[in-house]
């Protein structure tokens, strides 16, 4: 397996969607290619971390206003 | 070859279905539930499309409104969050179109770019890099770094990777294929990845806050 065919197959890595068989080929290649190995390793946390991070938190007094403001329209029939 | 499947789940209701229905029956409260749970998924998404906080604003008053009022044609084919974000992207799209009036802005803008689909920075990351920075140092560089991305590209990553819509969700919401779903996520990944090695490399990383285009 070539570092082309590797990357092809990333996504499915890391959403674990890859078939047994192509699963023992990735890892057979990541034995001896720490290029791959990186990529994988760092494109993992990448996803973590935007999942575990709140960048645009909505406050709490924002949140009350504009939920307010939604539900007044609501029952006014919008 | 034409088979009657089952639908999956099909005795098991989604609570949303049943708190539409409610909403449907004329009980208003039942829609507080719904924009309480999903307010600040809808403003975050807003936020990502515009990059700009009173258009983000706008947008989640207008697409809960707009939910409402067009309650009667949700099917329930699909979740009711999934058609709440489809409204959310296409009201940010068009708060994006008139802020720059006359230029035509769509999530194909900017995909026909080469940039990431090879890495070139494989240093690898210190083991918590996280912990380098403040929480502060740590959003900012989050959000320089995504805003970098095409926005055909930061939609999908988004969509997909932060808000947990699967692949063909995704790509329902936005009108594309589920490959063109599946390439822009890859692509996505990786720019971000290399763009976030230049803070987290294993090495003593740069401190500075001078983030990148």
């Amino acid at each position: 397996m070539t570092c082309t065919e590797f990357l092809a197959q990333l996504d499915d890595l890391l959403d674990d969607a890859v078939t047994t068989e192509m699963r023992a080929d990735l890892r057979e290649h990541l034995r001896g290619c720490e290029h791959c190995e990186v990529t994988l390793n760092t494109t993992r946390k990448t996803i973590e971390i935007y999942r575990s991070h709140e960048i645009y938190a909505l406050p709490t007094d924002l949140r009350e206003r504009l939920h307010a403001a939604i539900m007044a329209r609501c029952k006014k029939g919008c | 070859m034409a088979t009657i499947q089952p639908i999956a789940g099909e005795n098991e209701q989604h609570p949303d279905v049943a708190l539409v229905e409610r909403v449907r029956g004329g009980d208003v409260s039942a829609y507080d539930t719904l924009v309480r749970k999903y307010d600040r998924q809808i403003f975050r998404i807003a936020q990502h499309i515009t990059q700009n906080r009173e258009d983000a604003e706008d947008v989640m008053q207008d697409a809960f409104l707009k939910a409402y009022e067009k309650l009667e044609q949700f099917q329930g084919n699909s979740k009711f969050y999934t058609w709440l974000v489809r409204i959310a992207v296409n009201e940010s799209l068009m708060r994006l179109r008139k802020r720059r009036t006359g230029r035509m802005v769509s999530i194909d803008e900017d995909v026909e770019t080469e940039e990431g689909s090879v890495p070139r920075d494989l240093a690898d990351w210190a083991p918590d890099p996280e912990q380098n920075y403040t929480q502060a140092e740590l959003a900012e560089i989050l959000r320089k770094t995504i805003q970098g991305l095409p926005q055909g590209f930061r939609v999908v990553f988004v969509l997909r990777d932060v808000e947990g819509l699967s692949t063909e969700e995704t790509a329902e919401t936005l009108g594309l294929s589920v490959p063109a779903v599946k390439s822009r996520l890859l692509r996505a990944r990786l720019q971000l990845r290399e763009r976030l090695t230049r803070y987290f490399r294993s090495k003593k990383g740069p401190k500075e806050m001078g983030v990148e285009k």
